[in-house]
């Protein structure tokens, strides 16, 4: 069996024979740093369902607070979007009201992309304002 | 199984290095995707808390409004309507609610002025929500007055401020002595906004709805859970402005899948048969692809969920409140409470960092297959 | 050693742009030899060292090495002959025969750019499963060896045109295979550097290992340590080889 060239110390290029440096020698594996990186995400996604936990207990009195709240004034709503009436109370809106399908919807009815209001009528608020 | 770790520990490693050599390219992915997951995490988080925050809340709502309809649209009704209700069995109560808005032309705001039944005001007082107390930057003891029906001012003084805590119900809230009430809106005695119904036994509800609008054919009955499932559907992430932003993120996310999984570089294909001249073997060549793609995406899931996390329950999801506020001037300022369903996240995993990956993997295996001896050829 | 019997190789067989790389050769390689194929280029000595090196198959003919140029490859069993035939081993094991039989050094040097000196000799020890520190232990002798120590954490594509070379050679070792098989070795280098390369070649025949070596550089076939040349040309052998 032919022998290894690695086990004989004597350096093949004695002419420019350079050792390798401490530094290169020490270097982190690359695997070990990212393995441990890892394992933080996972320890943080963790932490992150247990502080969702734990949040959750410390505030179900509070959530109790505002339901008692709710109950005391018979309230309907949240107070979110205050800009419309079927926006501030979406639950007590007309059946036909904008936003009772999806309140978030960006134009209700898809007509109101494709057909602008009428001339006429745009003048007539014209002169109104 | 050792020696299958060492191996797969030094696959990684190559791969790492092989990430890091392209520092520009993968850092800037890194960053899209993790603005993706960031994007859809927060939309996810803020819309399933929010729905279950709802739906506690809403506990206390009224088992059943019942609205008067004129000409379709909602009317104030009268109080002889009472005595009809009452008198519908399986009712306990019914009572008139009255409440009304008001805006605010000194900041552009809407007010819900309300009489409440079950919290006693003193006469020429009222009790404000902490939103206006923000807004018109007014405290306890000053004077808030109104442009009353009749074109006169009324003015009140401000008893005190309903807690912070509630704000999300309650930040737009005045809560005004009926007396008043009625004398700003110059509302007649004989109506009232509507009238909120409780009954005996829950599972009558819907019963005692009908009977309702039977014998009332110009009312509709509004039950609870109607307005719990309002709520769901306001808050459902797969409606309204939240598809629009679902759609557009994983368009983005499309589109460097597939310029991934269109093939590989050149560069890259000659890499893969230098490696395979040396002694990869087919399966270790997908194994570093199969890394690679695992890294980057299970790293940008990652960070993005987190970031999200921090976002929504920690900023109260400040990016988003531009959009929900619209053109209100009146916002409640809250916390959300963590409502996370592992489920989502799970869903959010397999439909971000599996077509990723399964996406880097495709491409490589055409090229992982190919005879080592092109290295030589070229 | 290494027998091939009656191989021929050819390329895009049964359409119009069909071409015989090998046709048809029969060839006994000595161990512990430098043997070189001399030919011009396009003459089918890279594709003969290619399916030598178990890199590709030829299209008929058989290819045999001896059994204990295989170390201790999983696919062997006690009761085979001493002489195994390679070309019709499936694709895993001619992996494995690569990675551990032979080490290569090829024309273009194939060194993965952007990846460190270090890195670049650990890869073919990677799909092993070895123990890292023993793996970067048996590199990092082998940089010394080469006077590559203090560029181990360079980028390849840092390196002058010999220490790349060096870097090619000393991947070639790092499985510490019996053969070694270069292509074209000194295409690329100057006068200077391609006799350094002969002396490295020189001294690895020392150690016993057996070289195989494909060029028409006149530096390389006319080197006093070459034991033998084998003339290719159209893919054929041209007399038996001084």
């Amino acid at each position: 069996m032919p022998t290894s060239p690695g086990r004989s110390s004597k350096p093949l290029i004695s002419h420019r024979s350079r050792k390798m440096t401490g530094k290169a020698r020490l270097t982190v594996r690359k695997s070990s740093l990212c393995l441990v990186i890892f394992g933080t995400a996972l320890l943080m996604l963790g932490a992150m369902f247990f502080h969702a936990t734990y949040q959750r207990q410390a505030d179900t009195p509070l959530i109790g607070r505002v339901a008692g709240v709710v109950k005391t004034l018979a309230l309907t709503d949240l107070c979110l979007f205050t800009e419309a009436r079927y926006t501030r109370h979406p639950s007590q809106a007309d059946l036909f009201s904008a936003f009772q399908d999806h309140p978030m919807a960006l134009e209700h009815f898809p007509a109101g992309s494709i057909v602008g209001p009428p001339a006429t009528l745009r003048k007539l608020h014209d002169k109104l304002d | 199984m050792t020696s299958w770790i060492e191996k797969q520990r030094s696959i990684l490693d190559y791969t790492l290095s092989s990430l890091i050599r392209r520092k520009g390219k993968n850092i800037s992915l890194f960053i899209v995707y993790t603005l993706v997951v960031f994007i859809l995490a927060s939309a996810m988080f803020f819309t399933e808390a929010m729905k279950r925050e709802a739906s506690l809340i809403l506990k206390g709502a009224p088992e059943m409004v019942v609205q008067r309809l004129l000409m379709g649209r909602y009317d104030p009704i009268p109080l002889d309507y009472l005595q009809k209700i009452r008198g519908i069995r399986g009712v306990i109560s019914a009572d008139a609610r009255l409440w009304g808005y008001y805006y605010d032309p000194a900041v552009g705001a809407n007010y819900t002025v309300m009489a409440p039944r079950n919290q006693s005001i003193a006469q020429g007082k009222i009790i404000i929500g902490k939103g206006i107390a923000r807004v018109r930057m007014i405290n306890k003891g000053d004077i808030l007055s109104f442009h009353a029906y009749d074109g006169q001012v009324r003015s009140f003084t401000i008893d005190g401020e309903l807690p912070a805590a509630s704000e999300l119900v309650s930040a737009d809230l005045i809560l005004i002595t009926e007396a008043g009430f009625r004398d700003l809106f110059g509302f007649p005695a004989s109506h009232a906004t509507d009238i909120v119904v409780s009954v005996r036994n829950p599972q009558e509800l819907l019963t005692i709805a009908r009977k309702i609008s039977e014998q009332l054919p110009d009312t509709r009955p509004i039950i609870r859970d109607e307005i719990v499932r309002t709520y769901d559907s306001v808050f459902d992430w797969r409606g309204g402005m939240v598809i629009v932003l679902i759609m557009m993120a994983l368009l983005a996310f499309v589109i460097f899948a597939w310029e991934k999984a269109s093939g590989l570089s050149a560069e890259e294909k000659r890499e893969i048969g230098i490696l395979k001249a040396i002694g990869w073997e087919t399966s270790d060549v997908i194994a570093v692809k199969t890394y690679e793609g695992s890294v980057v995406s299970f790293f940008s899931f990652a960070f993005g969920i987190l970031l999200a996390y921090g976002h929504v329950f920690f900023s109260s999801a400040f990016l988003f409140a531009p959009a929900l506020k619209g053109w209100s001037v009146l916002y409640p300022d809250f916390r959300i409470t963590p409502f996370i369903d592992p489920h989502q996240v799970g869903i959010l995993f397999f439909l971000t960092v599996v077509p990723y990956t399964v996406a880097t993997i495709v491409p490589s295996w055409r090229a992982a297959i190919v005879d080592p001896d092109s290295v030589m050829r070229s | 050693m290494i027998r091939l019997l009656n191989v021929r190789k050819g390329f895009n067989l049964g359409r119009t742009n069909e071409f015989i790389a090998v046709g048809g050769v029969d060839l006994s390689l000595e161990g512990n030899r430098i043997t070189v194929l001399k030919g011009p280029s396009g003459s089918g000595k890279t594709t003969l060292l290619s399916l030598i090196g178990c890199m590709s198959r030829p299209t008929s003919g058989r290819i045999s090495l001896l059994r204990n140029l295989l170390g201790n490859n999983g696919f062997l069993k006690d009761g085979d002959t001493p002489e195994v035939e390679v070309t019709s081993l499936p694709e895993r094991f001619l992996t494995e025969i690569r990675r551990q039989t032979f080490g290569f050094i090829f024309q273009q040097l194939n060194l993965i750019k952007g990846v460190t000196v270090l890195e670049n000799i650990l890869l073919p020890a990677y799909p092993l499963g070895k123990k890292h520190g023993v793996v970067k232990k048996r590199a990092e002798e082998l940089l010394d060896m080469f006077g590559l120590g203090d560029r181990a954490a360079a980028r390849v594509e840092w390196l002058s045109g010999g220490e790349a070379q060096r870097v090619a050679i000393a991947r070639a070792l790092m499985n510490d295979p019996p053969i070694i098989i270069a292509d074209e070795p000194t295409a690329h280098l100057d006068s200077k550097l391609s006799r350094e390369f002969m002396d490295i070649i020189a001294h690895l025949k020392g150690q016993g290992k057996t070289i195989i070596i494909a060029s028409h550089d006149p530096l390389v076939f006319e080197a006093p340590v070459v034991d033998r040349v084998i003339a290719v040309r159209d893919g054929m052998i041209d007399g038996a080889g001084a």
